[in-house]
């Protein structure tokens, strides 16, 4: 995918007037939160529960190595193949070398992020095989061209009529004055739209919420079953994955997908948690003949042994997302790249720079309710604040911002000189500002009385105060 | 049990010493009240943390070098803020982990190091304070005392015994208000819409006044709620526990 | 470049295992760490089982009644096998559906005297889409969130879970567990460590909410999801 993350302070401007997105927005605000905590407050382990998904996640990335080669055994034992990729543009050509193999014209696809962090839809176009995404959300949006903007709502940027619009230009089969008011008549025309092509497609495609080295399976969790209708009915069923999806057992898997659907959508479980172990079995009456893993890097070890390995714990549940005010006031496509809110401040510019990501790290209050909720625990504002050390150690932070820095460092340690500059500092802005208590408009902060009015000071420093009565008494 | 005097440093904070002295004396009577000795370093000027949490730890480092000095020897040092308290509490021991020696000062400090409402309810065991104040107030939790620092029921205990005060929960009292430090700076226009929201969300309580723990948030919160026209009166929790509400509400002024 | 694909596939494989051991600052595991957790997948141990979920036989049922509901799956549930027939159709009645399913080639249900509702039609096998209504049996089913676990193979076809908008699953209570770690222990106790190809676990019956946040049933899986419980 095509990055605008350089643009974010554009896209924010165009974000915040466009009324449709803001709309969305409004109604995501608090449904998500309400649903996890109901779910989290029925489970009085689920604190517990988060440290053992840490730990297990921690135990993988250091032993990350081993695991990996005893999952390629098991899935090769299993009558599967492994595919390790160390790029995007590898993992492009195995899948598409995959595909032309069994000759396929259509491929469906169940949700997968790394898919659109390959940019996987745009190459099987280009080489003449068309993709067909099958989650809800994912097809809407696959029908308007545009990327997700949230990970597991993908379309949560849009309203029903942008759908009702949507199938209106593609569904040219239909009536077109049908009623579709409704919703569910909305599901009711993608499933029936869809159905066929889930039955005629030559190749499936998911992703993976978990590897298990233990057996070589993979694991997804879905809501609407498309998941599996991709990769039950295909010939082959390829599985893309990035490498740090990994857990040892099913115990552990177990362990956090108590975390996940919670966490995610407050559900206690999803509806569909399918564990797949390599191709149909003699004597199955259906399922793929053929199961691919693609193991994709693309950065993730590059992540492994720095400040930001701890991201590489994240199960994308987006509980980030879902509680961060600032993806609830600019939704996800701002972020301009794949992955938005607080992890995609922390993982974009692992995985596409942060010269082009720059900002991402930066758009955040460290208000902390990102960390609070997220159920591996990782410590997201303090991986932003990395972000921004390495900018400001390589002088990408702008410059302003770094002799405004230096000057007030400057004054802020020397407690003298700083007490004269603040002495007259309250003086004057007290001064000027004590008629009305506030100002209206002020330079060098109009961003903030642009839509603010700024305090006045009362006109006299505490340290200033304080002093004089010490004297006094 | 503390001491029976314990010997406090009050540790001002920088937008409390230049905007809003208020507060810094209001904190001084609560902890005097409760027994303390206080006393205010002359030497203190700011925590660092438009420093650290623009990137540039070394001015963070020094700038935080100077707190450490400027309150060596109290028995605790109280911050009118959970921001800049848990600056020096969660985050001055990270900042130094690679300079031994002063990272067991930094250790030091953060153990000795409290936010004033916290502190005067969980180390002190306050349970009242002797004050009135006539109006309906809502709270709003910020985000550095509440999720780094656990504040969270201390000044709504403290608030209902206030005289007269009524109290009115604050929908999403948790959500982030946008002040940010330097991101209000940074992206001005998500900081506004995040503050309008919160002015909204204020509005509705029908309270009269909002309250807060920490000077920037109150800042925001007052300039957005005052270009919109209300009447919200805006303060420091601090104020209003300390019975000292004399001085305008924030943005208003005088008489 | 003459390089072949598996040429390729191999440098990459090698790549990625030493750029891991390079970000870990170590060669391969030494053999007797690598021994170490070996040994822990072989035998695997569960983590924290919450409370919920470890109830006795009787409450376990109980439990997963409630879970199942809750997950907006419907429930009936009968005191034997030659109940199930019985149930069967006045659930299909009720719901205005027609008397006739595909139904899992599974030895287990072919002991429920199905003949004793001659108005049932019944075929064994697959289904292709075709069917409305299918009827299974099922590996396990988890209680502590109502949970259905069922496993591929020549008994049980994975396209019946999904195609049909109707799916019932007759359900013995002796197969209720509390939490997801003892299905998988049943489930591994029976075989010599492989594994079917498709293990399905189903909490109630499709739905989306990929529609301004509205939850709406039946996606692209079954709209309903009907068990019928056997009590002895």
């Amino acid at each position: 995918m095509e990055s605008t993350s350089h643009a974010f302070k554009a896209n924010v401007e165009k974000a915040m007037v466009d009324p449709g997105l803001q709309k969305a927005l409004g109604m995501m605000k608090t449904g998500f939160q309400t649903r996890r905590l109901a779910a989290i407050n029925k489970l009085p382990e689920f604190d517990r529960l988060r440290d053992q998904g840490r730990d297990i996640k921690n135990h993988v990335l250091e032993n990350l190595d081993f695991y990996l080669e005893r999952f390629e055994r098991k899935v090769t034992e299993a009558g599967g193949h492994v595919h390790w990729c160390r790029t995007a543009e590898e993992a492009r050509e195995t899948i598409l070398g995959l595909c032309r193999k069994v000759g396929a014209k259509t491929v469906t696809k169940g949700k997968s992020m790394i898919a659109e962090e390959i940019a996987l839809n745009d190459f099987l176009e280009e080489k003449g095989i068309e993709p067909i995404e099958t989650d809800l959300g994912e097809y809407i949006i696959q029908l308007r061209r545009e990327p997700p903007s949230h990970i597991i709502a993908p379309a949560i940027h849009l309203n029903k009529s942008d759908v009702i619009d949507a199938f209106h230009k593609a569904h040219t089969h239909l009536d077109p004055d049908r009623p579709m008011d409704d919703p569910n008549t909305l599901l009711e025309e993608a499933r029936n739209v869809l159905r066929p092509k889930f039955l005629a497609a030559d190749v499936g495609i998911t992703g993976a919420n978990f590897m298990i080295a233990e057996t070589g399976s993979t694991i997804i969790v879905t809501n609407e079953g498309n998941g599996d209708l991709t990769q039950i009915l295909p010939k082959v069923h390829i599985v893309l994955a990035s490498l740090e999806k990994l857990v040892p057992t099913f115990e552990d898997a177990a362990t956090i997908l108590r975390l996940l659907a919670r966490s995610a959508t407050g559900q206690e479980f999803s509806v569909y948690t399918t564990v797949s172990t390599g191709p149909r079995r003699p004597g199955d009456l259906d399922g793929p003949e053929e199961f691919h893993v693609v193991l994709l890097d693309n950065g993730r070890t590059n992540i492994l042994g720095t400040e930001f390995q701890e991201m590489l714990r994240c199960i994308r549940c987006s509980a980030c997302l879902n509680h961060c005010p600032v993806y609830s006031t600019v939704g996800g496509h701002a972020y301009g790249w794949v992955y938005p809110g607080p992890m995609g401040a922390v993982l974009t510019p692992t995985l596409i720079g942060i010269e082009e990501a720059g900002h991402l790290p930066n758009a955040s209050t460290f208000c902390g309710r990102c960390e609070s909720v997220c159920p591996m625990r990782i410590p997201l504002p303090k991986m932003m604040r990395h972000w921004r050390e390495h900018e400001f150690e390589r002088h990408l932070s702008p410059s302003a911002m770094r002799s405004g820095l230096a000057l007030w460092a400057w004054f802020a340690t020397r407690p003298r000189l700083y007490r004269l500059a603040t002495g007259i500092a309250a003086r004057l802005l007290g001064l000027f500002g004590r008629a009305h208590g506030r100002y209206g408009w002020l330079p060098l902060a109009s961003g903030w009385t642009k839509g603010r009015d700024f305090p006045a000071p009362e006109g006299k420093t505490f340290m200033s105060q304080w002093a004089a009565r010490r004297k006094a008494s | 049990m503390p001491a029976a005097s314990p010997r406090v440093g009050l540790f001002v904070t920088c937008l409390v010493d230049l905007m809003r002295p208020s507060v810094g004396f209001a904190a001084v009577k609560l902890l005097e009240n409760a027994g303390c000795r206080v006393e205010v370093p002359e030497t203190q000027t700011c925590c660092g943390q438009p420093a650290f949490n623009s990137g540039d730890r070394k001015d963070a480092r020094d700038v935080a070098r100077g707190v450490i000095a400027a309150f060596q020897g109290f028995d605790y040092v109280v911050v009118p803020s959970g921001s800049c308290a848990g600056m020096i509490h969660e985050h001055y021991p990270a900042l130094f982990a690679n300079e031994p020696e002063t990272l067991a000062k930094a250790q030091d400090l953060a153990r000795r190091t409290h936010e004033l409402v916290s502190f005067l309810v969980d180390v002190l065991g306050v349970g009242q304070v002797d004050a009135a104040y006539d109006g309906v107030a809502t709270y709003h939790d910020s985000c550095s005392g509440l999720r780094e620092l656990k504040v969270k029921a201390q000044p709504r205990r403290l608030l209902a015994s206030v005289k007269g005060l009524g109290l009115k929960e604050l929908p999403g009292a948790e959500i982030c208000c946008g002040f940010g430090g330097t991101f209000c700076v940074k992206y001005p226009d998500i900081s506004e819409r995040m503050a309008a929201d919160k002015a909204d969300d204020v509005t509705a309580t029908g309270a009269d006044t909002l309250l807060a723990g920490d000077l920037g948030c109150l800042m925001n919160m007052a300039g957005k709620l005052q270009r919109q026209g209300s009447p919200v009166r805006v303060r420091h929790v601090a104020e209003v526990l300390a019975g000292m509400t004399d001085a305008p509400p924030i943005g208003e002024p005088k008489g | 470049m003459g390089r072949t694909a598996e040429g390729i596939m191999s440098d990459a494989r090698s790549q990625i295992l030493g750029s891991v051991r390079r970000a870990l600052r170590r060669d391969a595991l030494p053999a007797d760490k690598a021994a170490a957790l070996e040994a822990r997948l072989r035998d695997p141990k569960p983590n924290l089982i919450p409370a919920r979920a470890r109830g006795d036989a009787k409450a376990v049922v109980e439990l997963f009644v409630e879970m199942a509901g809750n997950a907006a799956a419907t429930l009936t549930r009968v005191k034997s096998a030659k109940d199930v027939p019985g149930a069967v159709a006045d659930f299909l009645a009720s719901q205005n559906l027609p008397a006739s399913f595909v139904m899992a080639p599974d030895p287990e249900l072919d002991t429920i005297p199905w003949s004793e509702r001659p108005t049932l039609s019944i075929r064994r096998g697959k289904t292709d889409g075709g069917d409305q209504v299918s009827v299974t049996g099922a590996f396990a089913a988890i209680a502590e969130t109502g949970t259905l676990m069922l496993t591929s193979g020549p008994d049980h076809p994975s396209t019946l879970n999904f195609l049909p908008e109707t799916h019932v699953v007759v359900l013995p209570a002796g197969k209720v567990v509390g939490p997801y770690e003892e299905a998988w222990a049943r489930l591994r106790a029976g075989r010599d460590g492989t594994l079917p190809r498709t293990v399905n676990f189903v909490t109630g019956p499709s739905r989306s909410g990929d529609i301004e946040q509205r939850l709406l049933m039946g996606a692209h899986g079954p709209r309903r999801l009907h068990v019928v419980l056997i009590e002895d």
